[in-house]
């Protein structure tokens, strides 16, 4: 789709063969590169251009060794402060508990409903847990139905109530219900909201106050762009979530709303969801996300060996 | 407000006869167009052309430079990117019904926004037909049925797991018998880099010419208005699987811009038809580039 940052650099830098040493000179077009790849990417305006101030700071007057050639250099640095920023080690979701308690959050038609499912799989095949879905999304034509279709797929019970228009309400049954019945861990999918829209930001809000979950969820979509700034802010500082779920990765977006949103909020990135189907969830490996939002082939590998 | 009050703020520090803008002032519209996920190749070309013009006519105000600006970017709109008068309507075709085929990525809003087109045309005193060619995500079905009940019109499905094509036939032929006006066919949410989904959606386009020679006449891609850069890759590869030549975006109520099917119009010349802006049946309007531009600054 765009060319890739190591041709980038190449162009950049051919100016400046033979020159053994990134000087504030020679690294100026270069980083013009780097910020205009980020962007491309779709990394907020922002933290793009303190990421290249960053990269710069760390590349000069780096020697070059004689295997390596500048551009090679700069794009090792550039991948190692994204790996670097976007956290190292993975962290799980917490669903330990009586019932260990998961609340979904995002934008509408962000994969919500379709994560709360490939979660409920995971839980039931690899964790050998006993899942219970609860359909609070009160709103969206056919929600409910969407969340029992799924929930037959898996062979995973769905907690519903048709006649309560109050989410609350409902997860808090849902939650009397598992306890009872002997599930485990419950997960509560919710409607799609806007981030600002105050009224249904203060029922998700009501929602989390009311059942007080072990691990509250932002879902969102790895297309997004600019807006992904806005959105994680505020889902934040209305629900302060525990971690993010970035779904959609099938596609052939470079993600870099996932960046924008770890310096944003900082909160780790848990599970990427990597298309339709019930199993079709990763766990979410920095590096990787590095590679894609750089939109590199093999140069770190190369410099690697180098 | 905010990017508004600073873009504005930032404006008014230009000089009267200048003919240069100067590096501030273009610092500061890039970042409210990347802001916007106009990306940065339109962005360029953006500035380019203000720097241009306004070298050649030098500009005496604020007020004027904002004109300027704004002219630019909505030449990059397609010409026919202005809402017309008479609100929304239905062109004349040589077969009827009008047949509308709505296509996109996963979770854009296609069902609500055949939802929305069904209520409006409904309202005009059309005989509106759906199709439920989304017969792959769960539930799409009973969605749409939801949605047909919510307006009052009829719907084809064959349920779940049916072939879309054989819908997307049966739809055509129902309306063909009951004299309807327009046809509105909804298919499955697919990323456009699945080669089979893909060559799946050209199937279920050509079956239709059978019934109604000529359809679909309008092939609408909806784009989600949050998205960034990779909506030009849906579009070019939605445009070769299915020729599309009409384009809704939704989800502008919300804080986004959409700003990147700026560059899409320009590029592909594909015209942006309608904007969603919530999640009720009358959220639906026609696209005016002049307010769209303008949104971009508010
Ligand atoms: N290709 C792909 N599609 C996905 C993925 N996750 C979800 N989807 C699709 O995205 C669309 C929206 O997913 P939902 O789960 O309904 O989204 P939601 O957030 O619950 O939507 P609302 O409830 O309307 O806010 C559906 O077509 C899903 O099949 C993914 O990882 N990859
Ligand atoms: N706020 C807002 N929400 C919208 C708009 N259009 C659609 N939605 C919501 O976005 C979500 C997804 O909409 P759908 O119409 O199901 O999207 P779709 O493209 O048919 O999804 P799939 O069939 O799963 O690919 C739903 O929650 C809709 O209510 C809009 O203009 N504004
Ligand atoms: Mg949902
Ligand atoms: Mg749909």
């Amino acid at each position: 789709m765009f060319e890739n940052l190591s041709e980038r650099f190449d162009r950049a830098f051919k100016v400046l063969k033979g020159q053994g040493q990134i000087t504030e000179i020679n690294v100026a077009e270069t980083l013009k590169e780097v910020r205009r790849a980020l962007l491309d990417a779709d990394v907020n305006f922002k933290t793009a251009k303190e990421f290249t101030t960053k990269v710069k700071d760390k590349a000069i007057g780096r020697n070059v060794l004689t295997t390596v050639s500048p551009s090679q250099l700069l794009t090792k640095i550039c991948h190692e402060e994204l790996v670097e920023l976007m956290g190292g080690e993975h962290e799980d979701i917490n669903f330990k508990g009586n019932p260990g308690i998961i609340l979904m959050s995002g934008l509408q038609g962000s994969g919500k409903t379709t994560f709360s499912g490939k979660l409920a799989n995971w839980l039931k095949n690899k964790q050998r847990k006993n899942p219970l879905l609860v359909a609070c999304d009160v709103y969206r034509p056919a929600a409910i139905d969407q969340l029992h279709v799924l929930g037959e797929q898996l062979g995973v019970e769905v907690f519903s109530n048709r006649e309560e228009k109050d989410p609350v309400k409902i997860a808090q049954a849902a939650i009397t219900y598992a306890k009872s019945n002997g599930f485990n861990v419950v997960i509560v999918d919710t409607a799609g909201r806007l981030a600002i829209d105050e009224k249904m930001m203060d029922e998700i809000a009501a929602v989390k106050q009311a059942i007080n979950p072990t691990e509250t969820l932002f879902v969102v979509d790895a297309m997004t762009g600019q807006d992904a700034v806005n959105t994680a802010k505020a889902f934040n500082d209305k629900i302060n979530f525990d971690g993010v779920i970035l779904t959609k990765l099938d596609g052939d977006t470079r993600g870099g709303a996932a960046l924008t949103i770890k310096t944003v909020v900082d909160k780790p990135i848990k599970f990427v969801g990597t298309g339709e189907k019930m199993d079709a969830l990763d766990i979410f490996y920095p590096s990787r996300m590095a590679d894609r939002i750089l939109g590199m082939g093999d140069v770190v590998s190369l410099v690697e060996k180098a | 407000e905010k990017t508004k009050k600073s873009f504005l703020s930032k404006l008014t520090r230009t000089v009267v006869g200048k003919s240069r803008v100067d590096a501030e002032v273009l610092d500061n519209l890039e970042e409210v167009l990347i802001s916007s996920d106009v990306g940065v190749e339109t962005t360029l070309k953006i500035i380019d052309r203000i720097e241009a013009k306004v070298a050649k006519d030098k500009y005496v105000s604020t007020e004027e430079l904002n004109g300027i600006l704004k002219a630019e970017i909505a030449n990059l709109l397609e010409e026919n990117n202005s809402s017309s008068v008479d609100g929304i309507v239905i062109p004349e075709v040589e077969n009827t019904p009008y047949v509308i085929m709505v296509v996109g990525v996963n979770g854009v809003g296609k069902t609500t926004t055949i939802g929305k087109l069904a209520h409006q045309f409904k309202s005009m005193g059309k005989k509106v037909v759906l199709g439920a060619s989304d017969t792959f995500r769960a539930a799409a079905v009973d969605q749409l049925i939801i949605w047909a009940d919510r307006v009052g019109v009829p719907i084809v499905q064959q349920g779940m797991n049916a072939d879309p094509a054989s819908v997307a036939f049966d739809t055509l032929q129902s309306a063909k018998a009951q004299n309807a006006d327009v046809v509105i066919i909804d298919t499955a949410g697919r990323l456009h880099n699945k080669v089979n989904l893909m060559n799946e959606l050209s199937k279920i386009k050509n079956v239709m010419d059978k019934i109604v020679p000529g359809a679909p006449h309008e092939v609408l891609l909806v784009l989600d208005g949050s998205t960034g850069q990779n909506a030009f890759e849906q579009a070019k590869q939605f445009s070769l699987a299915t020729d599309i030549n009409a384009l809704a975006i939704t989800k502008l109520d919300g804080t986004a811009k959409g700003g990147v099917v700026i560059g899409i119009s320009d590029q592909m010349k594909i015209p942006v038809k309608y904007i969603g802006v919530g999640e009720g049946m009358n959220d639906l309007q026609l696209f005016d580039k002049v307010e769209f531009v303008d949104s971009l600054f508010n």
